[in-house]
């Protein structure tokens, strides 16, 4: 708990004035020959958390590739911090401090735990220690020399977010940390979710998990055919509770 | 026993001697195969021509610059292995995104070229190389007769197999090499330059290959086509061991040289298609190698 405060210091007095942290102006990306984003629009403030929710397939996990530099074929603008990272490589992408958590959970089978953890290089001070590690994920620490292919689902969600926060990257980009996991885990994903919030994290969450979501955001996109199609602060929800769930067919 | 098996002790204790000399080779090469088929997916047939030129460099070093083994041993792997970073810059990244097959006609080419090369400076006879003194001579262990240099041979085959393996399975930098065999999107989604990566990898098994290569001069003849028959039989140890399997390469690599050793003592007709018996039957039961991770 004491490292988890002295974290929240730090991060507090380096976010600095509430400023645009990502800028995301007309954003089209290609699979191939096929046009899958089209217009994609987007903001997300320093210390926000800001959620995309869409159907299955609406480019909400191709918006966070592209904006990683994993979705090759990209046009338009992404500016971190003013930096555009639209002619930048995905090492150097993650080298200006971003954190990515992707739905598949990118976790090394043939790595262990510990080997997983201490895998990706720190970018940036002040990143959790271990110590602050396995407090917030208590179930880590008993596995750590266990492989990668060994862990449940949700042993894996975990550390797939605990090797980001290790790194120092204070914007995370976070698909679906929910899929698939039973209901305590994603209460425990949750509270990570704001702890890092409250810690001054940045944080773009896909999620299809509208509850899951409506907890722990500032903002919502909705994100429909590749295109950004609407926005929502998370107090209009209420208010727009059956335009939204309209547009996710729920 | 001897007695019973008809073997005179000497006879067989000598090819167990001969078949741990050729598994060091074995080990060798099939670990350095490993290593680039794990992260590049590449069949590396240049293999056999890098550990040619292993042997040639420090050949070169020793007749044109009066540079001994000793030096030789570092500095021939660093400098092949240097060429094999070169090649794999310029040559074979622009193969990454096709079908496997084009990087191994790639480099089942080079192997032509590099060997036409040699041939057309150095002929094919070979050329000889001293045994460094420190090491010549031999002890008589009783029942065998040991020359030094063998046994420097085995030992240094076992220590860079050993070094190998724990590089790659106990350091930092082998955790990166075996995440980004799995997974190297992810792993440059951490930052980390696996270009860079690849590289020095191919390098670190062109090396290994270098390295067999000098340890060999000595004891066979240093000549453009000594890779060609070696390789043959290191691809068979590969494919029995397991394509990509570190310890696959080591334990097959000596233990297949044994094999053949001992096929010499009971059956010598057939102590050169025994691998390749071994490899069909590897094949026929266990398609991914003993000690392969199923596909």
């Amino acid at each position: 708990m004491k490292l988890m405060s002295s974290n929240l210091q730090t991060m507090q007095s380096e976010a600095g004035e509430p400023g645009k942290l990502l800028d995301v102006r007309d954003l089209q990306g290609w699979y191939g020959e096929s046009h899958v984003l089209h217009n994609v629009n987007l903001t997300v403030r320093k210390g926000e958390v800001v959620t995309l929710l869409g159907r299955n397939g609406a480019g909400k996990t191709t918006t966070l590739k592209a904006i990683m530099g994993l979705l090759k074929t990209r046009a338009g603008a992404i500016h971190l911090d003013g930096t555009d990272l639209i002619n930048k490589q995905v090492r150097e992408i993650a080298r200006l401090g971003i954190g990515y958590v992707p739905d598949s959970r990118g976790i090394f089978g043939s790595l262990t735990v510990m080997e997983n953890l201490l895998l990706p290089p720190k970018i940036a001070d002040g990143g959790f220690e271990l110590p602050a590690i396995y407090e917030l994920f208590p179930n880590l620490q008993e596995r750590l020399d266990s492989y990668g292919n060994k862990l449940s689902g949700g042993e894996q969600q975990m550390l797939s977010i605990a090797r980001i926060l290790r790194t120092g990257a204070r914007f995370i980009l976070m698909d679906e940390p929910t899929e698939g996991l039973a209901p305590v885990i994603i209460q425990q994903i949750g509270h990570t979710v704001q702890r890092l919030k409250a810690a001054g994290y940045t944080i773009l969450l896909v999620e299809q998990n509208f509850h899951f979501a409506r907890k722990l955001a500032d903002r919502h996109y909705i994100v429909q055919e590749g295109r950004v199609v609407d926005e929502f602060h998370n107090n209009e929800v209420e208010a727009n509770l059956e335009k939204i769930q309209g547009y996710l067919g729920i | 026993m001897f007695e019973l098996l008809g073997v005179p002790p000497q006879a067989f204790f000598g090819q167990v001697l001969l078949g741990l000399i050729n598994g060091s080779f074995y080990a060798v090469l099939s670990l350095g195969l490993a290593v680039i088929f794990g992260l590049l997916n590449i069949i590396n047939f240049a293999h056999g021509a890098l550990y040619m030129m292993g042997a040639f460099v420090s050949w070169m070093l020793l007749t044109y610059f009066g540079i001994p083994f000793w030096f030789a041993l570092v500095l021939s792997p660093l400098i092949v292995g240097a060429i094999g970073m070169l090649i794999e810059r310029t040559m074979l990244r622009p193969l990454h995104e096709l079908d496997h097959l084009y990087s191994l006609l790639l480099t089942f080419g080079l192997t032509l070229v590099i060997t036409g090369i040699f041939q057309n400076y150095y002929g094919v006879s070979g050329k000889p190389y001293p045994i460094p003194p420190i090491l010549s001579g031999g002890v008589n262990l009783g029942f065998i007769y040991l020359p030094k240099y063998r046994a420097f041979i085995i030992a240094m085959s076992i220590l860079v197999c050993f070094s190998t393996w724990f590089l790659i399975e106990k350091t930092r930098l082998g955790a990166y090499l075996r995440a980004a065999t799995e997974n190297p999107e992810m792993v440059s989604a951490f930052g980390i330059n696996v270009p860079l990566l690849v590289t020095l990898t191919y390098g670190f098994g062109v090396a290994l290959a270098a390295f067999a290569g000098v340890l060999a001069a000595p004891v066979y003849s240093v000549n453009p086509v000594m890779g060609n028959d070696l390789i043959i039989v290191v691809f068979a140890v590969i494919v029995i061991g397991g394509m990509g399997s570190i310890m696959g390469a080591i334990v097959g690599g000596f233990s297949l040289g044994l094999v053949e050793g001992l096929t010499k003592v009971f059956y010598p007709e057939a102590s050169t298609t025994i691998i390749f018996i071994i490899m069909a039957l590897v094949l026929l039961f266990k398609p991914s190698g003993i000690f392969g991770r199923e596909a």
